[in-house]
């Protein structure tokens, strides 16, 4: 069948979903919607809808974007009034298909926003909150949009229709549109794409590979996940267009074995595309071959790194190749040439086929074309998944997307690039976010996990907490990265617990320098960095705990203390009855006593003690 | 243990880019990685014992002793440590008796810890089996633990 007609029935079948009589229930059902329990959610939908016999649609879509809303419900009525519902539960639910969807009343309590024309009364318009007004989903069109695992869905937004103009085009034309749109590789590096696919074509061989580097390693990103979850289509049609330009036959997605849902998704994907001749050997009848293949990671950061990922893929322990070498492109899986690029940068690419390279130019700044995804989440209100034009302010993510700290508190730092990024504080909370901004700044784009840190949390402790995930992760090839990531780790943990020695900043600088300067791979040279930047802007926190011994965040247990105020403490005995090691003493209705040599610290007292007395107080610093 | 493995490696051919699928299904089979089938996979391969055990060894997901029937993996990523991932595991770690990467002497429980699975938006989490559970505290951990499981067992 042509390209044509397919897509003229994928088109049909859409448009029967969404202008058909009957209500549609779409369920946000990525691995962040089942932990939040939207599996339990469409149970009930289902139930319901049977149990009173009404004619409705349910579809499990990927993930919308706003994970504090989890788990997402839209329902979209004949009419086009498309609801979104949060945090919908198995009663929320029910109430929904007997009010809502049965009876006429659209629950506005429940709503989180209505998304296209048709207005709700007393519902606010999705798009125009601060969550969304500033993003740009363009990476994210799909997403939480389409039910994944059906190829019509993806067809009918124009998917595969990107593979279909470039195989008409010539190879060099095809890389030319990748340049012109100044896509820079998404994994962190922001190495231009265009550029790498041209040596890969260039490249002598008549093997060639094309690589997707899925093995989202670092705490606190899961963009990764989400678009093979949520539109995995993109990413595989994103190969093809690369393997066609290069000459490529095969392409391998890396993927982390701790994404169980995105492998089969992902899985899926490719039988889909075989189906539908958009993979084999004759694709789209015009003789280009290529086939995919998802190879499950083993649970090892540093295969995040090129050379490491392709030694892993061939069966090998997965330790970064020394330089001077050549190349991926001319030397990469079993030293063929091959391209590696991270999901989401195979992702754009079928838009900037259909869209035109300028498009993608048109959005963002000069030297950082395009939109940036990243995944918010620490102390923010609105942790989720966003997707915002290079460019904008740390602030306007943090304080507009994100909605502010929690609980009211103070915004201390903002951690970009995981355990090879750096924390900002507030000064730089204008800084445009762009890779060389930050890069200036002293963090990193990173694959795009963004954490915000508020004042309770401890400077010295997260650059302990990254250090030691570093220094498990090291292959330990290098020395400096085996023996010196270790023994900043025990200087940290030290200060952590108050045995910090004057002389211990000085010595952390010279060894994080040294570690950077002579590594090999960028695990190794980067390592240092989370304890750079915050010895760099929080150095009196470090300070504080060498020579104080004290934690100003009230965070590390062993340069803290807890107190009873005698004037608030009304004896209600809770405390006492809670504190684990007896340390706390006192009859009923009598000021209770805290024995600071017994204390652990573990809190429990301070958690317990009823919040109308709020006697238990927690103060930086040992109080003997 | 023989008949298992002598099916896993008849899906395959025996080239070594196989290894570490084959390796991931013994495991996903047997529970762990047994020395013996260690040193048939090396045979299959016609790759030295040592290279296998090198790259079992290499990758964090590989055991070489028996798993319990269910295994708890806490999430350590950044949002769930600034979120007290810490505590969660220390709950854990006193409610079972065990530490992080060891099994109950019953084999009912696994407790391991993972870098980050992902679910950083509902910080902190816990992965059960293959269940992720969110927003956990220190006074809901028991949540976690199946009761029926560990009947069956005792």
């Amino acid at each position: 069948m042509k390209f044509s007609e397919i897509k003229k029935r994928a088109e049909a079948e859409w448009n029967e979903l969404i202008q058909s009589k009957m209500p549609k229930i779409f369920i946000g059902a990525a691995t962040c919607g089942r932990s939040a329990g939207a599996l339990a959610v469409k149970q009930t939908f289902e139930e319901e809808i049977k149990k009173r016999g009404i004619d409705a649609k349910i579809v499990e879509v990927g993930c919308f974007g706003p994970c504090y809303t989890e788990p997402l419900v839209n329902i979209l009525k004949s009419d086009g009034t498309n609801i979104f519902y949060k945090n919908v539960d198995s009663k929320i639910a029910s109430e929904l298909v007997e009010k809502y969807i049965l009876g006429n009343d659209p629950l506005a309590h429940y709503a989180l926003g209505t998304v296209g024309d048709k207005k709700v009364p007393g519902i606010q318009d999705l798009m125009g909150t601060p969550f969304f007004k500033s993003q740009a989903r363009e990476l994210f069109h799909n997403t939480g949009i389409i039910d994944p695992t059906n190829i019509n869905h993806y067809i009918a937004q124009n998917g595969y229709s990107g593979l279909a103009a470039a195989l008409k085009m010539k190879q060099t034309d095809v890389i030319e549109e990748v340049k012109i749109s100044g896509l820079r590789g998404r994994g962190g590096g922001g190495f231009p794409a265009g550029r790498k696919w041209e040596a890969g074509l260039a490249a002598k061989g008549d093997e060639k590979y094309i690589v997707c580097n899925a093995d989202e390693g670092d705490p606190g990103a899961f963009m990764d996940r989400c678009t093979l979850e949520s539109d995995p289509h993109a990413v595989l049609e994103g190969m093809a267009i690369a393997g066609y330009s290069i000459g490529a036959a095969k392409g391998y997605v890396y993927v982390r074995a701790e994404y169980p849902l995105a492998v089969i998704r992902f899985n899926n994907a490719i039988k889909q595309a075989h189906e539908m001749g958009f993979l084999g050997d004759n694709i789209m009848g015009t003789g280009f071959k290529f086939d995919i293949e998802c190879f499950l990671g083993a649970g090892a950061f540093v295969c995040g790194e090129s050379t490491a990922l392709t030694l892993s893929i061939e069966g090998n322990r997965g330790m970064p190749k020394a330089s001077p070498r050549p190349r991926t492109t001319e030397e990469g899986l079993f030293n063929k040439p091959t391209v590696l690029n991270n999901v989401k940068t195979f992702a754009y690419v079928p838009q900037i086929i259909t869209r035109g390279g300028a498009w993608f130019a048109s959005i963002g700044t000069k030297d950082s074309k395009g939109t940036a995804v990243f995944a918010l989440t620490g102390k923010v209100n609105n942790c989720g998944l966003i997707e915002v034009p290079m460019g904008i302010a740390l602030r306007e993510i943090i304080f507009d997307i994100g909605g502010g700290i929690c609980d009211g508190r103070q915004f201390k730092a903002v951690q970009t690039g995981g355990p090879s990024g750096g924390c900002l504080p507030a000064s730089f909370l204008d800084t445009p976010v762009d890779y060389d901004s930050l890069k200036a700044a002293g963090s990193m784009m990173g694959s795009g996990g963004m954490v915000i840190l508020d004042e309770t949390t401890c400077m010295v402790d997260i650059a302990r907490y990254f250090l030691d995930f570093t220094q498990k992760e090291s292959c330990g090839q290098c020395t400096l990265c085996r023996v010196g990531t270790m023994q900043m780790l025990n200087i940290l943990q030290d200060i952590t617990k108050g045995k910090g020695k004057p002389g211990d900043i000085e010595l952390l600088v010279e060894m994080g320098e040294a570690i950077n300067k002579g590594s090999l791979c960028g695990l190794g040279q980067s390592a240092a960095n989370p304890v750079l930047t915050t010895i760099k802007y929080f150095r009196e926190e470090y300070e504080a705990h060498i020579n104080d011994k004290a934690c100003p965040a009230l965070a590390c247990k062993n340069l803290i203390s807890y107190l009873i105020d005698k004037d608030k403490c009304k004896g209600c005995t809770i405390c006492a009855k809670a504190c684990p090691v007896e340390a706390i003493t006192g009859e009923k209705k009598q000021v209770h006593i805290l024995d600071q040599d017994k204390c652990i610290r573990c809190g429990m007292c301070f958690e317990k003690c009823p919040k109308k007395f709020s006697a238990v107080e927690c103060v930086p610093g040992r109080i003997n | 243990m023989e008949e298992r493995l002598k099916k896993i490696l008849a899906c395959y051919e025996g080239k070594t880019i196989e290894l570490i699928p084959i390796l991931q299904q013994v495991q996903n089979e047997l529970g762990y990685l047994p020395e013996q089938a260690m040193r048939e996979v090396a045979k299959f391969v016609a790759v030295p014992d040592s290279k296998v055990y090198a790259v079992a060894t290499f990758y964090e997901q590989f055991r070489f002793t028996p798993m319990g029937k269910n295994k708890i993996t806490v999430c350590r990523g950044t949002a769930c440590h600034v979120r007290g991932a810490e505590r969660i595991l220390e709950e854990i770690e006193n409610k079972l008796d065990i530490k992080e990467g060891e099994t109950t002497k019953d084999l009912s429980y696994t407790l391991k810890t993972a870098a980050c699975i992902g679910c950083c938006a509902l910080a902190p989490c816990v992965m059960v089996n293959d269940d992720v559970k969110a927003k956990l505290t220190t006074k809901n951990v028991d949540t976690l633990f199946v009761k029926e499981t560990q009947n069956e067992i005792q």
